[in-house]
């Protein structure tokens, strides 16, 4: 066994690297160990691969940590095994095609992505005060929500990977609800595509603020159990309270924000801050603990889950109230809003009978806006726009540019995970082996979100 | 607010009336022709002459409105101390849509950046990170780097935009002033090839180690093999015909 | 597998084909290939409402090699590519490959540079199951067609000479009848 340089081998990998790599594929056990003994010095060092393929590490992050016995003395992340290419993908698709695929960047929190992207191209077309009411909270209702199918989708395999499948399970058994309201609402479990510029796709259905009310009598209790399991667990409090200590000074210098920084004490929300969506209108509150390391962040997490159900429930209520009851929920802008109500029918869904009838029957200026809508899309002026949104990994934008198309001329989505995995390294080095995985669980990172 | 920079204003302002807006128009590159996006088969949408072209590029005058002048201010003042001038190191000022956009000249992009840092005016502690734009007809500034920077003590937000060459793909790399810049430097130099100088280790991180080209730039195909259906085979979306 | 070569074919053989199918299907391991969008509805399968581990699923291979079946589950792409080949050759015969959700199966609604279209591409599949993504429902059902190709698979000279017929049969294939098309019989 020799040293095994991968070809094309960055340097800072050849950095990492002191003394003998050996690249133990099978082989004569003999062998390697005369090789070892070789070459022995006092401070051995292990570069150990924890590959794409883990089943802790969130999806395909690839980590090289090299160890010294059990501490971790440098680490490394290295990503793109989940590059889909969608920026580039929206560049051929029209305005609201592009919903579709960058809803499926954070496939954890789909509308959050959705979101982002939408509300940059409103910005464009300058419509962002015409949305109708409705849409506006329906969309509070929805990013909610899915903050907190995200939160639990993140302390859910936090647990699993700690090895406690019960954590895991109890989190699935509320996401699951949360699931099926989403399903109820806007058709699917996942990357929905719902937020649509100018509004969002269709309204709730019928019993659909029941099914929300329902869930949200039966959510504390949920997590009311959830919280008795894990808060006080000596176990859990073992193995992530000191773990991946990252303070204000060191969350400032790496950029970060969201619930890691949030850990450090300090109150930076952008729903509060800078708000969007008419979220300055809801009480809540945002969540801080002081303590900046897995355990804190994990509070922050369990809080917030707590605060979204306080503005789901808000939501319903003024859902219901009488003026916004019969509003829209896409702009009425026939130029911009997409054209058809879906309706289910027996074929499944589709353009609601009553649309049809409009465009076929009665209104010539209806069905010509619907073909142009669907075929060609809307023209956004040219010009650059970024609205970064408070999702439940951090700030969230999408910077988008138009040339005055119908195509986005570049669309980039500045993705939290993506800026927080180089913390990765600040959390890891020094610490052990064991304290790699509730470091990563307490970023959160979404590796769709990471590589795009 | 927003009008066309000055070389292209005649002497004599007509106040923006149709014929002299024309001659300006003539005057920009052409960017896409026809509606239909066909380079294969012909163009049968009827629009075939078409021709849409680059709009102006923006510039705005001071006062920009909210607390884009205090920003402006300071940061001429803060450039001041150092000897330069905010004329020196900013080339345009765009403000559109609410949003402060200031093409900074990529060699003062480090001073820029580390007074917007350090100044306690500006404070903008957080740079979310670079996005790389490419336009191959914006000749001798075919790429653009765009950076969006947060300060969390005076609540606002900038946006730098630095421009390079297609044949001198160079721009200074920010990571001495943001460290959390670097995984963006290397992801915006593998989809459109900018190279910034001073990077610690400006590697690929999307594309494979080897990979060849650099995926984002408009002049990359966006791949894709044509999908069989039914006794037909559709092209892939960028080999389409489609209504633009 | 030697024991299997040596079995000859007949009554004895189909006993032990039939209990070694059925012992093969409780209990399949799977070396999750979660990627993408499809492994969180993969961890929903997992969960209290719709439960792998009634199938004797739970246990999930966590190293291929002590794992039977492989579901790609979430967009390959091309740096991931040899991994996912490399996890396939570690895992032991007999190994399956359940593709989930579009993205494996085709390349999904991504038919662009950076994605795989299709992960038959580098392993061979028994299930296509789509879906963008498929819901659990979707992949219990897929796995329970696997579980009957499972049961029904046969053991040493039984086995070659399915895998012929089967061969046979692909090459024999007539390819789908077109009467109208925009480029005709053809170009098929």
């Amino acid at each position: 066994m020799t040293t095994h340089v991968t070809p094309g081998a960055t340097d800072a990998e050849a950095e990492a690297t002191e003394g003998r790599v050996y690249n133990v594929a099978g082989g004569d056990w003999d062998q390697i160990v005369t090789a070892g003994d070789t070459d022995r010095s006092e401070n051995e060092q292990i570069v150990v691969n924890m590959g794409p393929q883990h089943p802790s590490t969130h999806g395909v992050l690839r980590l090289i940590l090299t160890l010294e016995g059990e501490t971790v003395a440098e680490a490394r992340a290295s990503i793109g095994y989940l590059h889909t290419g969608i920026e580039k993908n929206l560049e051929y698709r029209t305005w609201t095609q592009g919903t579709t695929f960058v809803t499926r960047a954070d496939y954890l929190m789909p509308l959050y992505n959705e979101a982002a992207y939408c509300m940059s191209v409103e910005r464009l077309l300058g419509i962002e005060d015409k949305l109708p009411e409705r849409a506006r909270i329906i969309r509070v209702l929805m990013l909610e929500l899915n903050r907190i199918a995200s939160h639990l989708g993140g302390i859910g395999p936090f647990g699993l990977e700690l090895g406690a499948t019960t954590i895991f399970l109890q989190g699935v058994r509320m996401r699951e609800n949360v699931l099926d309201l989403f399903e109820l609402i806007t058709g699917l479990r996942m990357n929905h595509a719902f937020i649509r510029p100018g509004g969002v796709a269709q309204d709730l259905p019928q019993g659909g603020l029941e099914a929300i009310r329902d869930f949200l009598r039966k959510a504390p209790r949920m997590v009311h159990d959830l919280r008795t399991l894990i808060d006080a667990n000596p176990v859990f409090i073992a193995r992530t309270r000191g773990i991946a200590y990252l303070d204000l000074e060191g969350c400032m210098a790496l950029g970060v924000t969201g619930p890691m920084l949030r850990a450090t004490g300090l109150p930076w929300d952008l729903r509060k801050s800078q708000p969007y969506l008419g979220y300055e209108t809801y009480e809540f509150d945002a969540q801080t603990t002081d303590t900046c390391d897995a355990y804190g962040r994990y509070l922050v997490r369990m809080n917030e889950i707590e605060q979204s159900l306080r503005i789901v429930r808000q939501c319903v209520d003024r859902l219901a109230e009488r003026n916004v009851r019969s509003d829209p929920v896409m702009i009425a802008d026939a130029k911009i809003g997409w054209p058809a109500r879906l309706s289910l029918g027996p074929d499944g869904m589709g353009p609601s009978p009553e649309h049809i009838a409009h465009i076929m029957g009665q209104s010539m200026e209806a069905l010509i806006h619907h073909f142009k809508l669907v075929t060609e899309g809307f023209r956004v002026p040219a010009g650059q726009a970024y609205v970064p949104i408070e999702s439940p990994k951090g700030e969230l934008g999408c910077h988008v540019v138009s040339d005055g198309g119908t195509r986005p001329y570049r669309a980039h989505l500045r993705d939290p995970s993506f800026h927080h995995l180089q913390a990765v390294s600040v959390l890891c080095e020094g610490g052990n082996l064991a304290d790699v995985i509730p470091a990563i669980a307490s970023i959160d990172p979404v590796i769709g979100g990471v590589d795009r | 607010m927003t009008q066309p920079p000055g070389g292209e204003v005649p002497a004599e302002d007509n106040g923006g009336l149709p014929a002299r807006l024309g001659e300006q128009r003539l005057a920009a590159s052409v960017v896409r022709t026809g509606m239909f996006g066909a380079n294969t088969t012909g163009d049968t949408s009827g629009y075939g002459r078409l021709q849409v072209r680059k709009p102006p590029p923006l510039s705005s005058e001071p006062p920009y409105g909210g607390y884009f002048d205090a920003v402006a201010h300071a940061l001429g003042s803060a450039l001041q101390s150092s000897g330069m001038s905010f004329g020196d190191a900013v080339e345009r000022v765009v403000v559109e849509h609410g949003e402060i956009t200031f093409h900074v000249r990529r060699d003062k992009l480090i001073e820029v950046a580390d007074k917007l840092l350090h100044d306690p005016a500006l404070r903008f502690e957080i740079c979310t990170g670079v996005s790389g734009v490419h336009y191959p007809e914006d000749t001798g500034r075919e790429l653009h780097a765009v950076y969006h920077m947060l300060s969390i003590t005076h609540n606002r937000r900038i946006r730098l935009e630095v421009s390079a060459p297609d044949a001198d793909p160079h721009i200074p790399s920010l990571t001495s002033v943001y460290p959390a810049n670097n995984w963006h430097e290397r992801e915006t130099w593998d989809f459109f090839g900018i190279v910034f100088d001073g990077h610690p280790a400006l590697t690929r991180i999307e594309m494979p180690d080897d990979w060849r080209g650099h995926p984002q730039r408009k002049d990359y195909p966006l791949g894709g093999i044509p999908v069989e259906y039914r006794g037909t085979k559709v092209p892939p979306p960028d080999e389409r015909r489609s209504y633009q | 597998m030697g024991i299997e070569e040596k079995l000859p074919s007949g009554v004895l053989l189909t006993s032990v084909e039939k209990l070694a199918g059925w012992a093969r299907a409780r209990s399949v391991w799977p070396a999750t290939f979660g990627l993408a969008c499809c492994a969180i509805e993969l961890m929903m399968t997992g969960g209290p409402r719709h439960d792998l581990a009634r199938f004797g699923m739970e246990k999930t291979g966590s190293t291929p090699r002590e794992a039977d079946l492989m579901i790609v589950a979430g967009r390959v792409s091309q740096k991931m590519a040899p991994v996912l080949r490399q996890i396939y050759d570690q895992m032991p015969d007999p190994k399956w490959v359940i593709s989930m959700g579009v993205c494996a199966s085709s390349g999904g609604m991504f038919n662009n540079y950076a994605i795989v279209q299709g992960v038959d591409h580098i392993v061979p599949v028994d299930i296509y199951l789509p879906g963008c993504p498929p819901r659990p429902e979707m992949l219990m059902d897929a796995i329970f067609k696997l579980h009957d190709k499972i049961m029904n698979m046969k053991l040493g000279p039984d086995r070659d000479q399915e895998i012929t017929e089967l061969e046979e049969a692909r090459l024999s294939m007539l390819p789908l009848h077109v009467t109208a098309g925009v480029n005709g019989e053809s170009e098929l």
